[in-house]
């Protein structure tokens, strides 16, 4: 084949939804293969090994974010009736929800406070701005609401973005361990910790491993996202106004 | 699976509109769950065709956050920069949230003398 020829397939491809597409399918099925095959290891979160692998693809043949974005962007909707459907396995275990419903609404608002207090309060301490502060707050909030408060905040919100996607697989990677030893048996808290602490992503992981964990896990991630988008500015005013 | 696939998108739909038309600090996709939600109250049961369409969509959850994540690679000078204030701030924060969490949540069962806690945990 001669090279002006692959140069043609090439412009073809590299502006076609399909190949990014494809690629970013490829990613995650490889990533979540070995996440299974080594036993579920938390170190290797599918999402990272997807991102990583995507990154370097997009890095080596000059690809743009915006150019990769016309492919991926098909999955990435998919977020909004994904996030939609969290009512059913809540629905679910309404009985569970409804036993509990004062400990748990407590439990996640005190999460949702310790969340963003601490972020900023450690970024604090090692020298971070304003700018950076209002970016990193809002971390624990599922990626469409955090962007809303960050930029609300004075933050930037597509750097929120990859925060929010860091915190949710640092929080999968590293939550189920803490709670083990903090010897944290009930599927219930385990759900909600991990749905207020890493949204999406935690409760994904949940998702996984016991459906009671996952529909708290989705409960709290919603919850969490309604509690820090009211008292996160409040407390930001009362902080920084 | 037609049907519960846009019965999902009706509800997020539903639910982007009433979020800015009444200017609620909330997702349109998170009101739409809640509306689902009430809908499955109402309803007082799951259609099979839908819990296989939600099961599809959520087993493969964690996929859908990859387009977001490969962003990092517009910022990286910036998290350079910034790398410990960053790492340590995310790190630290995200163990407290779970551990404040967890706590919270097994501290108010125990007083409230729950039957729940106590299943097993991985």
């Amino acid at each position: 084949m001669e090279t002006a020829q692959l140069g043609q397939i090439w412009v073809y491809l590299a502006t076609n939804p399909l190949l990014h597409l494809t690629l970013t399918l490829i990613a995650y099925l490889g990533g979540s293969k070995l996440y299974r095959m080594s036993g579920l290891n938390p170190l290797l979160n599918p999402v990272l090994i997807a991102v990583v692998v995507m990154v370097a693809i997009l890095g080596l043949t000059g690809t743009s974010y915006e150019q990769y974005f016309e492919g991926a962007q098909f999955v990435h909707f998919l977020l909004g009736p994904a996030t939609v459907a969290l009512a059913i396995p809540l629905y679910n275990q309404i009985d569970r929800v409804r036993r509990s419903l004062p400990a748990l609404l407590a439990s996640i608002i005190v999460g949702s406070l310790s969340a963003s207090l601490s972020a900023i309060g450690i970024a604090w301490a090692l020298g971070a701005g304003p700018v950076l502060l209002a970016t990193v707050a809002p971390k624990s909030v599922t990626t469409p609401i955090a962007m809303g408060i960050s930029e609300a905040l004075g933050g930037l919100p597509s750097l929120t973005a990859v925060m929010v996607i860091l915190t949710g697989v640092i929080g999968a990677m590293l939550g189920p361990p803490l709670l083990n030893l903090m010897r944290i048996r009930d599927w219930r808290a385990r759900g909600l910790a991990i749905g207020v602490a890493a949204h999406g992503i935690g409760t994904a992981r949940a998702m996984q491993v016991n459906e009671v964990a996952g529909a708290f896990s989705g409960l709290a991630m919603g919850l969490n996202a309604l509690s820090t988008a009211i008292l996160l500015p409040i407390l930001w005013s009362w902080l920084f106004g | 699976m037609l049907e519960s696939l846009t019965l999902l998108l009706v509800c997020q739909l539903t639910g982007e509109v009433i979020v800015r038309f009444l200017d609620i600090p909330l997702p349109g996709p998170v009101l739409g769950m809640v509306l689902l939600f009430t809908g499955l109250l109402v309803r007082r049961g799951v259609p099979k065709t839908l819990q296989d369409t939600a099961s599809g969509l959520l087993s493969n959850l964690s996929l859908l956050f990859v387009p977001a994540g490969v962003g990092v690679m517009l910022h990286v000078t910036r998290i350079q920069d910034a790398w410990l204030a960053i790492g340590a701030s995310l790190i630290l924060s995200t163990l407290i949230a779970v551990g404040v969490t967890a706590g919270t949540m097994v501290l108010l069962g125990r007083l409230s003398g729950d039957r729940d806690s106590g299943g097993e945990g991985n």
